[in-house]
């Protein structure tokens, strides 16, 4: 078990070098008209368009993190557990709706830009990260938690040392969902002009261009690759030895 | 251990000027006191523990007994205040802690539960080191303290240190588990079923293992269980509640199995009381019989068949040169032309120190032929003959004077 997650912590960034190595080698060789270099130019328009991709998703799992992480903590203490039913409703209705149509609710209200994105992104995402840390804490061996007060261990204690890291491993799958989807999402933000690589493949798709296309799609699927990668990374760091 | 099981335990001994009560009572030095504790859940009429009073004498083991859902472990839970009484007082060492800070009053009062409930994060030096640390004990302190903890507890420190608790099986984990609790080196302990989740050969090693350290320790220890025989193995004292922690007898496991004070008691003992009483009793403290005829291995077959002729019984002992018991003979062999002492007869197998339990000896006598069982010495030399008539009279003693405890009690009580 350990040693194969360790197997695929290894041959992750090794597929993604390839599939760069692929993508570039595609370029290369293909007929290329005047309409796919503009399209395809790394400074004028790759470049940036990775880089708003990049930041839509960091900024809006951030957020994310930022936002359901409290939450969910707050969720589950004895005096606020009622309000967990009614939020999850809240949270579950919001990522119901098809992230398209969030995505334009959100332009009519924020008006165009890579904020509306990237709040219309924080709010598809809570649902995981909340449910994940209320899932994460709740299943804490309600007798750590007894053995924890009966030595002394104030709540606050049992919250920081006892809980919080045991439920680390369930609340960073929930991040690491949200960051997959946050990445997959953020190709739908150049519809609100938020930029990013959906641009490219919208280009594709309007000039009928399959190099164009193929190669926008690639580099969005490197990426959700590299993020989900260096989450795992992240997972396997914090996780508490001992579990 | 208590005024009954010390006295003198021939059968004519007088009663001592003090009876038991007055004893009990001048040396009772209380650590934890209940008075009147009630816990009524919200939402609930009937309360899970009613208007208790107990007292829990210091140094002694208190085994908390009963049926489940009588409220024991409430009750257990009561006095560190896990759960908050909802009325009367907790007098903790002369201190009324009902009102102090629950946190700051759980750090003086080990703890240990059946799930034990270790951190699974933390290795298991870091879990002995959990109260230490929250009072706030220098590193090299909790350091030799967690080492000595470990071995107190039969755990190699060098090996065990820094493992973490998954690497356990259950019965190494519960020994942490208690080393846990006594981090802090608390004067009271509180264990709810500790060993119940355990096997039944790894609890039995546990149980005798936790006698000892107590023995050196001197905790004052309240133990939750459901488990009458547990009960009578650990506690110096035994309450055995009913509904609502109600305490149906509160008493040393060898009165309540001598008498036991109503049917609710006698019903939770159970059968067999009077052969768990034997294990209170040890040889060395009844008399023996005297009636036997011995004769050592240097006698004639002539000198033989006198002393046997002159005894009742049916079987004489033969002694070897050091008065170590050899064999049993009986006529059969007397009557043979060629008796010879030296050959003839039965092995003598049932032979107890002074210091077995009459329980031991009870068990002797039945697996041996002569239905007796021979006393000796550290020497392994013949002190005397246990019978089955001396373990009855044994059993009636234990029955009379605890009857007469009981019926004192009730005259002192009539008298306030």
């Amino acid at each position: 078990m350990r040693l194969r997650s360790n197997l695929a912590l290894l041959v992750t960034p090794l597929l993604i070098s390839l599939g760069a190595l692929a993508l570039w080698v595609n370029y290369q060789r293909a007929d290329k008209i005047f309409q796919d270099r503009r399209a395809l130019d790394w400074s004028r328009n790759l470049r940036p368009q990775l880089e708003q991709h990049l930041s839509i998703t960091f900024w809006a799992t951030a957020f994310t993190v930022l936002i359901a992480v409290p939450l969910g903590i707050v969720l589950t203490r004895p005096r606020y557990r009622r309000f967990g039913g009614p939020v999850l409703a809240v949270a579950t209705s919001g990522q119901a709706i098809p992230a398209f149509g969030l995505l334009v609710l959100a332009f009519a209200w924020l008006g165009r830009g890579q904020w509306t994105t990237i709040w219309a992104l924080t709010l598809f995402t809570l649902l995981p990260v909340i449910r994940n840390t209320m899932v994460g804490l709740d299943q804490v061996d309600s007798a750590v938690i007894e053995a924890g007060r009966g030595m002394g261990l104030t709540r606050r204690h049992v919250l920081r040392q006892i809980e919080i890291p045991l439920a680390v491993p369930v609340i960073l799958a929930g991040i690491r969902t949200a960051l997959v989807i946050t990445v997959g999402m953020a190709t739908l933000a150049f519809l609100i002009g938020g930029g990013g690589l959906g641009a490219t493949i919208n280009a594709g798709i309007g000039l009928s261009r399959d190099l164009v296309l193929v190669t926008g799609a690639g580099l969005t699927a490197l990426v959700a690759l590299s993020v989900d990668w260096l989450a795992a990374l992240i997972e396997k760091a914090l996780r508490p030895r001992g579990l | 251990m208590t005024s009954f099981a010390t006295s003198p335990a021939s059968v004519t001994a007088a009663p001592s000027a003090a009876t038991p009560a007055e004893t009990d009572d001048a040396s009772r030095d209380v650590m934890i006191r209940l008075e009147h504790v009630s816990k009524v859940y919200p939402g609930t009429e009937v309360p899970a523990v009613a208007e208790l009073d107990l007292e829990i004498p210091r140094g002694e083991i208190l085994v908390l007994v009963g049926p489940s859902g009588c409220g024991k472990s409430t009750t257990l839970r009561l006095i560190n205040r896990m759960i908050e009484p909802s009325s009367g007082r907790i007098i903790f060492d002369g201190e009324d802690v009902t009102e102090v800070n629950p946190d700051l009053l759980r750090r003086r009062i080990g703890y240990v539960i059946q799930q034990v409930g270790l951190f699974p994060h933390h290795t298991i030096a870091q879990n002995i080191a959990t109260v230490p640390q929250l009072l706030g004990w220098d590193k090299n302190t909790i350091r030799a303290r967690v080492d000595e903890l470990l071995e107190l507890t039969g755990l190699d420190p060098s090996i065990y240190r820094d493992r973490y608790p998954k690497e356990l099986s259950g019965g190494q984990a519960q020994r942490v588990g208690v080393a846990r609790a006594l981090g802090a080196d608390p004067d009271v302990l509180l264990m709810d079923e500790p060993f119940g989740a355990i096997d039944p050969i790894t609890r039995d090693r546990l149980q005798n293992e936790f006698l000892r350290l107590q023995s050196e320790l001197k905790k004052t220890i309240v133990f939750v269980t459901h488990d009458i025989d547990e009960a009578i193995k650990m506690g110096d004292r035994i309450a055995i509640l009913g509904d609502q922690s109600r305490i149906a007898q509160f008493d040393t496991p060898e009165r309540i199995l001598a008498y036991p004070v109503d049917d609710f008691v006698s019903d939770f003992i159970g059968s067999g009381s009077t052969l768990k009483g034997l294990n209170f009793e040890r040889v060395r403290d009844i008399q023996l019989a005297d009636s036997f005829a011995v004769v050592e291995v240097s006698a004639t077959a002539q000198e033989t068949r006198a002393a046997f002729d002159a005894s009742e019984e049916k079987w004489m002992l033969v002694l070897d040169a050091e008065r170590r018991p050899a064999r049993w003979v009986g006529s059969e062999h007397l009557a043979r032309a060629d008796f010879d002492i030296t050959r003839h007869g039965v092995t003598v197998r049932a032979k107890v120190p002074t210091n077995a339990t009459l329980h031991d000896a009870l068990e002797e006598m039945l697996l041996s032929n002569a239905g007796q069982a021979c006393v000796v010495d550290n020497q392994g030399r013949f002190l005397g003959i246990l019978d089955v008539e001396r373990l009855a009279d044994v059993l009636k003693r234990m029955r009379a004077e605890a009857k007469k405890h009981y019926d004192l009690l009730a005259v002192e009580n009539r008298s306030q």
